[in-house]
């Protein structure tokens, strides 16, 4: 239960950030609030030679509004996150995903750009963000670059970024119009990584058809996922005439690589999806209509 | 590989030593500090025994290096009681409603229990269980547990009337 040992470095600035992840390569780890990462260092699940510390450096942390999204800084600490009002009017998924994670305690260090960058796909800030369209802003010592969240997963814990390249914040766009989100997760424990969880965010016109949608799916697979066959069986449709549960049942259908384990197969997992997806559907709809 | 010298504030008195990186805050309090309160049960996030306050928020010390919290504010469990010995709120309800029989959870659940009635004062039943839900205890069956987070959030409230 000790890690092993590391050197640890902590830059004052990005550029000095970039240039050691540059400079030390594979065998370098970027720590920001460490809940994730430290654990599996304890457990000796994994070992890094160097570890990165970016928690001082002030450019990363913070949250602002920029034209028609919020930008959030990569070391912004989940608490923060929950806490902040233009989140909460702005980006509500966001808001109401983050008391789902973890502790209290554990929401005080860990950080949104940790979790994204983590990508572990039963997380919930990973699924706000594929589910929202969020872009990812990432910098290396090249130069900036950008990734929609569509592009940004690409296997377990894993992402697009190249190996010196680091997150630096990710955009939420703002929807406006008559919209409502929502987002259920089953956990045997409070805490816990869900079993299967899901996001839905949708829009509807004045006549209460659904104008768009997203519906993200949590622990399903081994990315964050989009139910996109299901998403567009409901454009066009009256949002108070959709059947929740079959709108469920659609978006866990066709679901390829379910994990299984001790905790529940991949049946029962695809089932409780379904029904996560149905609730969360059923709030967002429920809100959007104005109900 | 090279230690790092660290130097924080812990319960109102500056400590420095000189580390390995991937000492944990945690031992940090323990074997440098001497500060044998903190306890140390799964050591990778799950049982909340080790929360100890850095500059003001509850946190897991196992899940955070000594280095991490170079120029930190921390209160441990030693910082909780009143400077003459007399038990804080908290530390009293938990004496009073039987909020502990081992004693081994203790120090986790107290210093989490400070920080959440200091940032929501008029808890709801359903808030307290959430906030309880990141310490195990194997002893009490936490029914003893809630009912001192609400009886000192009663003296607490009492006492901010005052």
């Amino acid at each position: 239960m000790k890690p092993a040992p590391f050197e640890y470095h902590a830059p004052e600035s990005l550029p000095e950030a970039l240039a050691l992840l540059s400079e030390l390569g594979d065998e370098a780890k970027v720590l920001a609030g460490g809940q994730s990462l430290i654990p599996v260092l304890a457990l000796r699940l994994t070992v890094f030679a160097n570890l990165v510390d970016i928690g001082r450096i002030a450019e990363l942390a913070g949250i602002e509004r920029r034209n028609g999204s919020l930008r959030i800084g990569a070391t912004t600490t989940e608490a923060a996150v929950g806490a902040d009002a233009q989140v909460a009017s702005s980006v509500p998924l966001l808001a109401r995903a983050t008391p789902l994670i973890g502790h209290f305690q554990i929401r005080n260090r860990g950080t949104l750009g940790g979790s994204i960058a983590h990508a572990d796909p039963a997380a919930e800030y990973p699924a706000v963000a594929l589910t929202l369209d969020a872009t990812m802003e990432v910098a290396s010592p090249g130069g900036r670059r950008e990734i929609a969240a569509g592009d940004f997963f690409d296997g377990l814990w894993s992402t697009t970024m190249a190996p010196d390249e680091m997150l630096t914040a990710v955009r939420f766009p703002v929807w406006g119009g008559r919209c409502g989100f929502g987002v259920e997760e089953f956990a045997r424990r409070h805490g816990d990584f869900a079993m299967a969880g899901a996001t839905v965010a949708l829009e509807v016109d004045e006549a209460d058809k659904v104008k768009r949608c997203a519906i993200g799916l949590i622990g399903l697979g081994s990315t964050p996922l989009r139910a996109g066959g299901a998403e567009s069986a409901a454009v066009g449709s009256s949002a108070r005439e959709i059947d929740a549960a079959e709108i469920g049942r659609r978006a866990v259908d066709g679901l390829e690589s379910v994990p299984a384990d001790l905790h529940g197969s991949a049946s029962y997992r695809r089932r409780v999806g379904a029904e996560m997806v149905s609730r969360a559907w059923a709030a967002a709809s429920k809100e959007a209509c104005g109900e | 590989m090279s230690e790092r010298s660290v130097r924080m504030t812990v319960n109102g008195e500056v400590r420095q030593a000189s580390v390995e990186p991937r000492l944990t805050l945690a031992d940090f309090l323990r074997e440098k500090c001497h500060l044998t309160g903190t306890h140390l049960g799964c050591e990778h996030g799950v049982c909340g025994a080790c929360t100890v306050m850095v500059d003001g928020a509850a946190v897991r010390s196992c899940l955070a290096f000594a280095v991490q919290a170079d120029g930190a504010e921390v209160t441990t469990i030693e910082g909780i009681a009143h400077p003459d010995g007399e038990l804080s709120a908290v530390q009293a309800a938990f004496r009073d409603c039987h909020g502990l029989q081992c004693g081994f959870c203790t120090p986790g659940f107290v210093v989490s229990v400070t920080a959440f009635l200091r940032d929501n004062p008029g808890p709801s039943d359903e808030e307290v269980l959430d906030a309880l839900s990141g310490n195990l205890c194997r002893c009490t069956g936490y029914q003893g547990i809630i009912r001192a987070v609400h009886q000192a959030a009663g003296t607490l409230r009492e006492a901010a009337g005052a």
